[in-house]
């Protein structure tokens, strides 16, 4: 629990003190009801902090949730759309859940901690959800956001320096593996797990060796360049290594009210997290039906023409509007003008090629752009770094 | 690889009805009951030696006639007794009776009288539009399909052509209670109280709440049938269950009792039997369960095997009930002051005004068992003397209200409630406490123990608007489907609800038919 002098709307996260204080932008946005950098110093540094040394990013926001008993494994199968009992202890795996018509309720990332316990990380508050989701099931179910801290230590000398903090043989961990550690004489867990696509961390801590964690990782960091980073820097990571983001890219089912404006994890890009050799799971039957009928969209990545980002673009076949983007960034590392659009059927195919309408204005004066571009087969930033065990020294 | 086309579970009126339509339609059909009776709530039990009683139900109101001829009841042994007026008993003794469109006694005015006449009237042009409607499946409004949208335009034409006024009255008082529509229509206190009862039988409400109209509506449909109003089944209510029974084995259905279903079995991603209590699995294409919706899903299927949308529906299914039922086996005809003993054999009611209905339900709210309580009474053995030993008698009486689960439990007050009860009696009836041979009491959990309704619910689960017509038992698993392929529903949770009408068991069994059920 954190405690504030006064009554302020946005909370601070257990990392604050430490962040204000490298926060020399002073530019601060609301996560999930926490306040939280934007940019510490400079979104580009920042970005390129992430590619060429490590990043640290708070993302304590995240919200939490504990998942024990008989029935837990059983619980979160029928919960989300992935087979769960596939996934090892000690393994972390990447999850979506719909609600009973087949949308997407929200992204997350399924910590198995044991046979019969599970943590949820998941972008939106599901403390309802969850509880629903227990009827029938011997399960008890702890929101945790706020007994956890965590930092993402994400970059190349990432693993160098959690092992300089004591993380000793973290260069065997495989990606979405989790390993213990002792911290300040307390637990401290690490998953090799990201939203940057590099190699990368997470470390989670109670929120009492917050900012000593914070502190002995610039310490230890300084001379491999670790740097803070703000949401600024991040988006333009993940969209490089394509990751998408709840509220971004989709708008989580319970929060939609117009018709239609929910999407199913075939209209994401994510037809391989349903597993339909589970008999049962939120969302399957609707899921049939429209692996059957069709969907509605389809999720493409975009290569662009031209370096200027085609955010809020209209994206055109010949004179006809067939989908708009929901995340657009000018990707430094692998040079490239990447756009995620949802198209309606059946456009977006890998290889098709389309026309993003652009507006951008210098000096209040605003040009149209129609830019040639070309649906690729996924990200194009996925270095081998990010997969390679032991993880490589830099 | 199945042993039958269709497991119904449950072999109450609704689960023989249907059982009886796939028959006679070619299905192989097997209906498992855990009692050793079939009939469900239509049944008979003998309560003291030599007196039998209707044990649930005690009044048929409106089972379907169609029904009865589709499945030929009366040549298979249906009788049912001549139609009851409502007697409604009052203090002074000047009773109240209602016979039809007239009424007699309690200084009824012409005002009250005329007024009766265009109530029932109107609620004649009601009830038409509501028979239609239950007597097929009732229409989605989203997702809509062709057939649905048809049976949708005829409802609209039908309201319609109802005329302007009774439209706009149908639209104004089908959400409100029936307290304000008595008041609107009648000044009689015994009049409005008598016909409010109808509204509340076997319900968890009162005359003032919401969907008290509804409830009543559902109840005056017995009008648009052939008994036009209240009858007694001959032989008990059990007679009803015992030709549905040799209706169903007639046309080829397998009626097995005492074979409790244990559990639904679901292979994959479909229901495909059901598991005994003995432990045999049977194996059939559907299994149609006539049990109610939280008996169905939260105790044969297990919310752990539903979407989470659907475990959450089924568990919010309002299935609470403050219907109780006295016996009495009586050495004698009872003396109710006033009363001709040639009226004895109507249905008597005791609800001096809707405020003693509203106050009788008013202590069950907070789980306890009020001072006084209203009566339906029926004393069966006077058109049915097969039902007690010669010269004596059997009353039942469906008794409001009284709570699933009082403070301190039943069983430390169900003797003190029983005689109170019986004082109540006394004071319309002197000397019948003197007459009683044997009496009991049964409450919401004895009959959620003895007929599996959840919550003692007569109706299996409350029916009101939200949990009626395209949203019973709830959404997504209306039309007789559930959400999971391979389970259906036929019972009183299933449009168009509770009160021994059959139209469940038909609809479903004819929907299924047409749905390509068993293909």
């Amino acid at each position: 629990m954190i405690t504030s002098s006064r009554d302020i709307m946005l909370l601070p996260t257990p990392f604050h003190s430490r962040v204000e204080a490298m926060c020399d932008m002073n530019d601060w946005g609301n996560w999930m009801g926490y306040t939280t950098p934007n940019a510490y110093f400079d979104v580009e540094l920042e970005y390129f902090a992430i590619r060429s040394t490590t990043g640290v990013f708070d993302l304590s926001p995240m919200n939490k949730y504990r998942i024990t008993g008989p029935d837990a494994e059983a619980y979160l199968n029928r919960m989300v759309t992935r087979n769960v009992s596939k996934l090892g202890i000690n393994r972390v795996g990447y999850a979506v859940w719909c609600n009973d018509a087949g949308q997407v309720m929200d992204d997350g990332t399924i910590f198995r901690l044991g046979e019969q316990d599970f943590r949820l990380c998941s972008y939106q508050r599901a403390d309802d959800w969850l509880a629903w989701c227990t009827l029938g099931f011997d399960v008890t179910i702890t929101n945790e956001s706020e007994d956890l801290a965590g930092l993402a230590v994400q970059g190349p000398t990432s693993c160098t320096i959690l092992t300089l903090l004591g993380c000793e043989g973290l260069d065997q961990l495989k990606p979405f593996g989790i390993a213990h550690f002792t911290f300040e004489g307390a637990p401290m867990m690490v998953s090799r797990t990201g939203f940057t696509g590099d190699l990368g961390y997470e470390v989670w801590v109670a929120p009492a060796q917050a900012e000593a964690l914070w502190d002995q990782l610039f310490e230890h960091g300084r001379e491999y360049l670790i740097k803070p980073i703000g949401s600024y820097a991040l988006d333009m990571a993940r969209i490089e290594a394509g990751f998408i983001q709840a509220h971004v890219d989709f708008v989580p089912s319970e929060e939609v009210v117009r018709n239609g404006r929910t999407r199913s994890p075939f209209e994401l890009g994510l037809e391989w997290l349903v597993d339909f050799s589970k008999p049962l799971f939120n969302g399957r039957s609707a899921l049939l039906a429209e692996k059957a009928n069709g969907s509605r969209y389809r999720f493409a990545m975009l290569d662009i023409e031209g370096n200027k980002p085609a955010e809020h673009s209209f994206i055109m076949k010949g004179d006809k509007v067939v989908g708009t983007v929901t995340s657009a960034a000018w990707c430094p590392t692998v040079k490239s003008n990447i756009a995620y659009a949802q198209l309606e059927m059946p456009h977006g195919a890998v290889g098709d090629e389309l026309v993003a309408e652009i507006y951008y204005q210098r000096e209040l004066h605003w040009t149209r752009m129609l830019a040639p571009c070309r649906v690729i087969d996924g990200p194009l930033f996925n270095p081998k770094r990010r997969r390679q065990t032991p993880a490589p020294p830099f | 690889m199945t042993d039958y086309d269709a497991i119904i579970i449950g072999a109450g009126h609704n689960g023989l009805i249907c059982g009886s339509y796939l028959a006679k339609a070619g299905q192989r059909v097997l209906i498992l009951d855990a009692r050793d009776q079939a009939g469900g709530c239509a049944s008979t039990r003998e309560v003291a030696p030599g007196f039998r009683m209707s044990d649930c139900a005690q009044w048929l109101y409106q089972f379907d006639d169609a029904i009865v001829r589709d499945l030929g009841l009366e040549a298979a042994g249906l009788k049912v007794g001549a139609r009851k007026r409502t007697v409604a008993l009052q203090a002074d003794g000047d009773h109240l009776s209602i016979d039809g469109d007239f009424l007699r006694g309690a200084g009824i005015g012409t005002k009250d009288q005329a007024a009766f006449q265009a109530f029932r009237e109107q609620m004649d042009v009601f009830g038409k539009l509501m028979l239609k409607l239950y007597r097929g499946r009732a229409p989605k409004l989203v997702d809509a399909n062709w057939p649905d949208r048809l049976t949708l335009m005829k409802l609209g034409l039908g309201l319609k052509l109802m005329g302007k006024t009774n439209m706009q009255d149908l639209m104004r008082i089908v959400l409100i209670n029936i307290y304000d529509v008595m008041n609107e229509n009648f000044d009689h206190e015994g009049l409005k109280a008598a016909l409010a009862l109808d509204a509340i039988t076997g319900t968890n409400m009162g005359p003032r709440s919401p969907n008290t109209v509804y409830t009543y509506l559902h109840r005056a449909l017995g009008n648009q049938l052939q008994s036009k109003g209240v009858v007694q089944v001959m032989g008990g209510m059990g007679a009803l269950g015992d030709v549905l029974q040799k209706v169903a084995e007639t046309h080829g259905a397998t009626v097995r009792l005492g074979s409790p279903v244990q559990a639904i079995v679901k292979e994959e991603d479909r229901v495909c039997g059901v598991t005994l209590a003995d432990g045999t699995t049977l194996r059939a294409k559907a299994v149609i369960s006539s049990a109610d919706p939280t008996t169905t899903f939260r105790d044969l299927l297990g919310y752990q095997h539903l979407e989470t949308g659907t475990a959450r529906r089924a568990a919010q299914y309002r299935t609470r009930s403050g219907t109780a039922k006295l016996h009495l086996a009586l050495s004698d005809l009872p003396a109710f002051s006033g009363l001709d003993t040639a009226a004895l054999s109507q249905r008597l009611v005791i609800a001096p005004t809707m405020d003693a209905i509203e106050s009788a339900f008013n202590p069950m709210k907070y789980a306890e068992c009020g001072p006084k309580q209203v009566f339906d009474i029926s004393i069966p053995s006077i058109e049915d003397p097969s039902l007690a030993p010669s010269g004596q008698h059997v009353l039942t009486a469906l008794v409001h209200y009284l709570p699933f689960a009082p403070k301190g439990g039943w069983e430390g007050q169900r003797q003190a409630v029983l005689d109170n009860l019986i004082e109540q009696l006394e004071a319309y009836a002197p000397g019948i406490k003197g007459q009683i041979v044997a009496s009991e009491l049964l409450v919401p959990p004895d009959f959620e123990a003895a007929y599996g309704m959840t919550g003692g619910n007569w109706h299996h689960g409350e029916l009101s608007i939200d949990q009626a017509l395209m949203m019973r038992p709830f959404p997504g698993s209306t039309q007789y489907k559930t959400t999971i392929d391979g389970l259906f529903l036929c019972g009183a949770g299933a449009h168009p609800g509770g009160s021994l009408m059959g139209l469940p068991g038909r609809n479903a069994a004819k929907e299924m038919i047409k749905q390509g059920a068993f293909a």
